[in-house]
């Protein structure tokens, strides 16, 4: 049996925005059936490459294929065979839930009752079925950002593409949402989801690639990525004063490990060997800084785009949340 | 055929969504409305002076129906991306913008219709040619419409379309012939009057009430039907240079 074409593959795709160059070479494979992670900071490209293959922007060079479908010189050929989510919940507000649902179904020429039928299955998976006859003005963020994935997938695309879904909105609807994105890709749907939460990726996704100034820098699984920062060993200790002092201390006392501050109360404590957690904590005590929390830290996909990327991810998240 | 449901969706959506907002009411129906009272309060309910005012206000009121609805339906969809999703969707997108302006052609029919049933109480109506009025009128709202989709898709903002639309809508007014002859234009801006689509609309809806026109009926229609190719072409290239760039 042959295998399946790629649900996404780009060679060398460039976008350029008068002096800026938003997409530089991008080289990307999202196999059929993967839930693949492009994972980046605000500005990285992200959204551009969504718009470059999903037909809203033409690429100045390079090409790109969607389920096989040369997209290249017409960007809108594979429009029958995809879903989109965009960064920003884009339905209209005059109109209610359910209408909402029923006209992005007519665009992809579903027959009215089918519309009707896939429409209210949607509501009701999505929770949303209570208001399924109130305008999408009137929606919370999280049930808009719930709606406009129902209306991104009414049409079954089976290639789909999800731009940073979860941005902005409550914990409870984040997780359930992504719940919903687990369970399509468990019905089979080729997903590619941009986001700059980490551990949204690390949770999600089967292969991950690190996004920085349009340009890919690393992709892999979420295991071989997390395999070299898997045998480190990281605590974390919160204290009642400014870290330098209890970050100077500690250097000295146990010179096999590395100390840095994470904010202005929490030190990191690295090291390949195993810390202990007493010794640490009696030192500090010992010297008046009191020890409010100290707690193991698994390593996470973080510490490996910190280290690729050369980037503060912290800081980045917080600039895209306060957009 | 799959399209045509998209079609009458958009269309559907359309008509509820902009007929009644605040913009096109002021710009598309009371404007309209207001200018066809003035003129026919003005004209004394004389039966031949109103006559000769209802091809003018008709054409007013299909001009500035049209491109209000469309400074609307678009600018209000762009600013919210939601044109996006027309799109996303699996339509050409010469049907998708056909789909978009279908309202506002609507919207300038119908409206082109109220100065007629206005006239019908003071004037005897019999004797017009009604099927080359409807073609005039058609064509007049197709034209204007995709007038008005160009100017809507090079801007960003409702108020923006509207006064970029004032600019080339009131001249219109003067330029076309709708109140008064070509002839007692100066003869230097004539060439600019033949340049407007309005003035082969007013001019058809002229002769199907039975009034002189300065060019054969068939001719009138045919140049309608090139500005309006004119002017959907030029907004799909707008579209495509602008949108999707």
């Amino acid at each position: 049996m042959l295998d399946a074409p790629a649900a996404v593959l780009t060679r060398g795709l460039v976008k350029r925005f008068g002096e800026v160059l938003a997409v530089d070479g991008l080289d990307l494979e999202v196999r059929a059936g993967e839930l693949f992670g492009l994972l980046g900071p605000n500005g990285a490209g992200k959204t551009t490459t969504i718009n470059l293959l999903t037909g809203l922007a033409r690429p100045d060079r390079g090409e790109f294929s969607i389920a096989g479908l040369d997209c290249t010189r017409r960007p809108r050929s594979a429009q029958h065979l995809i879903g989109v989510v965009p960064d920003e919940s884009n339905l209209y507000p005059e109109l209610t839930g359910f209408d909402n649902l029923s006209f992005c179904a007519s665009l992809h020429g579903i027959p009215r009752r089918e519309r009707a039928a896939r429409a209210t299955k949607l509501l009701s998976e999505f929770g949303l079925a209570e208001a399924a006859g109130r305008k999408f003005a009137g929606y919370s963020k999280g049930m808009k950002r719930k709606l406009t994935i129902a209306a991104g997938i009414i049409h079954h695309p089976s290639v789909l593409f999800l731009d940073e879904p979860t941005t902005g909105i409550d914990v409870q609807s984040a997780r359930h949402i992504r719940q919903l994105i687990a369970d399509l890709h468990r019905a089979g749907t080729s997903i590619l989801l941009t986001t700059h939460y980490i551990e949204e990726a690390e949770r999600l996704c089967g292969r991950v690639a690190f996004i920085v100034s349009g340009r890919i820098v690393r992709t892999d699984t979420v295991a071989a990525l997390l395999e070299p920062v898997r045998e480190r060993q990281l605590l974390e200790l919160t204290v009642s004063t400014n870290p330098g002092a209890a970050i100077e201390l500690l250097s000295r006392a146990f010179g096999e490990a590395r100390f840095t501050a994470v904010d202005d109360s929490r030190i990191r404590a690295e090291s390949s060997a195993p810390l202990p957690v007493g010794p640490l904590v009696r030192a500090l005590e010992e010297q008046g800084i009191e020890v409010i929390e100290a707690r193991r830290v698994r390593p996470t996909l973080e510490e490996v785009f910190v280290a690729t990327t050369g980037l503060e991810a912290t800081a980045l998240r917080t600039e895209k949340e306060k957009k | 055929m799959k399209h045509w449901g998209a079609f009458a969706s958009i269309l559907a959506k359309d008509m509820r969504t902009y007929y009644l907002k605040p913009p096109n009411v002021s710009w598309g129906l009371v404007f309209p409305l207001a200018w066809t009272g003035m003129f026919f309060v003005r004209s004394g309910a004389n039966p031949s002076e109103l006559r000769s005012l209802l091809p003018g206000v008709m054409t007013l009121a299909v001009l500035f129906g049209t491109t209000s609805l469309l400074a609307v339906a678009i600018t209000f969809e762009k600013k919210s991306r939601s044109f996006e999703r027309l799109l996303l969707a699996p339509v050409p997108l010469s049907l998708l913008m056909f789909a978009k302006t279908a309202g506002a052609i609507l919207f300038g029919v119908l409206n082109a219709f109220v100065p007629v049933l206005l006239a019908a109480f003071f004037i005897n109506l019999s004797g017009t040619n009604w099927p080359a009025l409807l073609a005039g009128v058609i064509l007049t709202a197709v034209s204007s419409a995709f007038l008005g989709l160009l100017v809507a898709v090079s801007v960003a903002e409702v108020f923006e379309a509207q006064t970029i639309s004032n600019f080339f809508r009131f001249p219109m007014v003067f330029l076309c012939g709708l109140f008064f002859p070509l002839e007692r234009l100066p003869a230097w801006l004539r060439p600019l009057s033949y340049a407007l689509p309005p003035t082969y609309g007013a001019d058809i809806m002229h002769q199907a009430i039975g009034r002189p026109g300065f060019l054969p009926l068939w001719l009138e229609l045919l140049i309608l039907i090139a500005f309006c190719l004119v002017l959907f072409v030029a907004s799909l290239r707008t579209i495509n240079r602008r949108w999707i760039a």
